[in-house]
């Protein structure tokens, strides 16, 4: 009880926005609509030089309802402020109606096409004027006091070795505890990688509805490891100790901590009310073939930040560098030769729960201090870098669980 | 030497480096300070830490991981030798040391 309290207590000054969210960054997004305008984002972005503007964008010039989906969920996201889309002016993804969501939301919003700009020279004059304007605008943003219950939190794990699941995902497990105790809310991913505990991810599950969601994704997760042949457990990991895969998928699920499941969130979709939530990214029947589940770490950050994560996790028992546009990313091991070899890019030592030196759950409020510090402005490590990676990527699925898409209606 | 529990309610823990037959430190959420290792167990790998009968379940994260297929005394490697996976049979039939399939032929 007493460090719950403490846990109460850490709170920090974040930045209101006009909708009613609360961002604890405020960052000007510079969106591509198509791979040809990349080149003119890109080179706004760094003559506007500052810290808070960054790229994002979708490289097809053919849209895809997913990956627009995920574009309008960056810009409505709290740690956002302002948005300049950048087209070149014969795409399908529309600038336009990208700018109108921010404006909509109440964010600065700006838009252009490079053809009736006239070229590159000219729509970079234009969109750092635009930008630099914005970054005046958001110095008057109001301040407004959070604390962790106002947190959503993502967490995914890639790059694991045999300290992934004995300290750096049990740290978030429990953090994660403390955290939807407080009221905050947090997204686990990866549900390719829980095969074989279905009854136990079920079993947690909040109530009925939550209960047939985590059932349905669950089965749909096992048909798309059919479909593509590629389960996640391998020779190797039995000669590393793992002896079936239930305990190789609890390595990886125990970072959800041990509350009840309220829910299963698909790409793009806000958490409906705080809690613990199940993030689905696998594509959906039909076409899931077409766009593969997790191609690499930053697309599970991106998932995770689409649906409104403020901060991300990153478990990496081998070590990684990335980060995210549009929310910090903390990059935790469990494996102290990777954080001592890695200094400048992990931010967290899970390992002196290994050493015998703290314990579990001292681990996670160690962790729930990081998180709040960040929170409060203090960039982490692949912030500092500049690391602002970012994955938009052509997919098909529907932002309801279990609903049928379009060819099968 | 030293092996990890992870939850009081687990009856495993993992081997931090290789065990030999001895007196093992237990670190984690352990109930006990020590446990006396019977047999060798690789680094990575799971030591009983209890008796464990045949049907039995093996817990570790405070939940099933799979069941005993042979009675496994105290102090023993808990391993595809001597326990399988509720849902996937295949990886039942594993090499214990090296994983390798055995149920695929090479002909």
């Amino acid at each position: 009880m007493e460090s719950r309290k403490e846990l109460k207590d850490m709170r920090w000054m974040g930045y209101a926005r006009k909708n009613g969210a609360k961002g604890i960054r405020n960052r000007v997004l510079v969106i591509y609509t198509v791979k040809c305008s990349e080149f003119v984002a890109r080179q706004i972005a760094e003559k506007a030089d500052s810290p808070d503007v960054e790229v994002i964008g979708f490289d097809g010039c053919t849209d895809n309802q997913y990956a627009v989906n995920l574009l309008i969920s960056l810009i409505r996201h709290p740690n956002v402020g302002g948005v300049l889309a950048v087209g070149l002016g014969c795409e399908y993804v529309q600038p336009e109606w990208l700018s109108k969501i921010a404006a909509d939301e109440g964010k600065e919003a700006d838009w252009m096409f490079i053809q009736e700009v006239g070229g590159t020279r000219k729509a970079v004059e234009q969109g750092v004027t635009s930008v630099h304007h914005m970054l005046e605008m958001l110095k008057d943003t109001p301040r407004i006091e959070m604390g962790l219950e106002d947190l959503v939190i993502g967490a995914e794990c890639g790059g694991s070795d045999y300290t992934s699941g004995l300290a750096g995902n049990v740290a978030v497990g429990r953090f994660y505890d403390r955290l939807t105790d407080l009221g905050g809310t947090a997204i686990f991913e990866e549900i390719v990688e829980a095969i074989g505990l279905v009854d136990l991810l079920t079993g947690r599950a909040a109530d009925e509805k939550a209960r047939e969601e985590i059932q349905y994704t669950y089965e749909k997760a096992l048909e798309y490891c059919k479909s593509v042949r590629q389960y996640s457990v391998s020779p190797g990991n039995f000669a590393g100790g793992l002896s079936t895969i239930e305990e190789k998928s609890m390595g990886a699920v125990i970072k959800s901590g041990s509350r009840p499941i309220q829910g299963v969130l698909k790409v793009s979709v806000p958490a409906p009310k705080p809690g613990l939530w199940l993030l689905d990214s696998t594509p959906d029947p039909y076409w899931m073939q077409f766009g593969i589940t997790n191609p690499n770490d930053n697309e599970g950050l991106m998932d995770l930040i689409s649906c409104g994560a403020h901060l991300v996790f990153l478990v990496t028992g081998r070590g990684n560098v990335v980060g995210s546009a549009v929310s910090p990313c903390i990059k935790i091991t469990g494996n102290h030769r990777t954080f001592e070899h890695m200094k400048e890019d992990m931010d967290f030592d899970a390992s002196p729960v290994l050493e015998g030196q703290c314990s579990q759950d001292e681990l996670a409020e160690r962790l729930a201090v990081m998180v709040a510090e960040t929170a409060a402005g203090a960039q982490t490590k692949s912030e500092a870098l500049g690391h602002r990676e970012y994955f938009v990527p052509y997919k098909y699925q529907e932002k309801e669980v279990g609903k049928k898409c379009a060819c099968q209606q | 030497m030293i092996a990890f529990q992870i939850d009081y309610s687990d009856n495993v823990a993992t081997a931090l480096e290789e065990l030999t037959p001895g007196t093992v430190t237990l670190r984690g959420d352990a109930s006990e300070q020590t446990i006396e290792a019977v047999t060798e167990v690789p680094a990575g790998h799971k030591i009983a830490l209890c008796d464990i009968a045949s049907g039995e379940d093996i817990v570790k994260y405070g939940v099933v991981i799979g069941r005993a297929t042979e009675n496994i005394g105290k102090g023993n490697w808990v391993h595809l030798h001597n326990i399988r996976s509720v849902y996937d049979e295949r990886s039942s039939h594993l090499d214990a040391v090296t994983g390798a399939p055995k149920d695929t032929r090479y002909e």
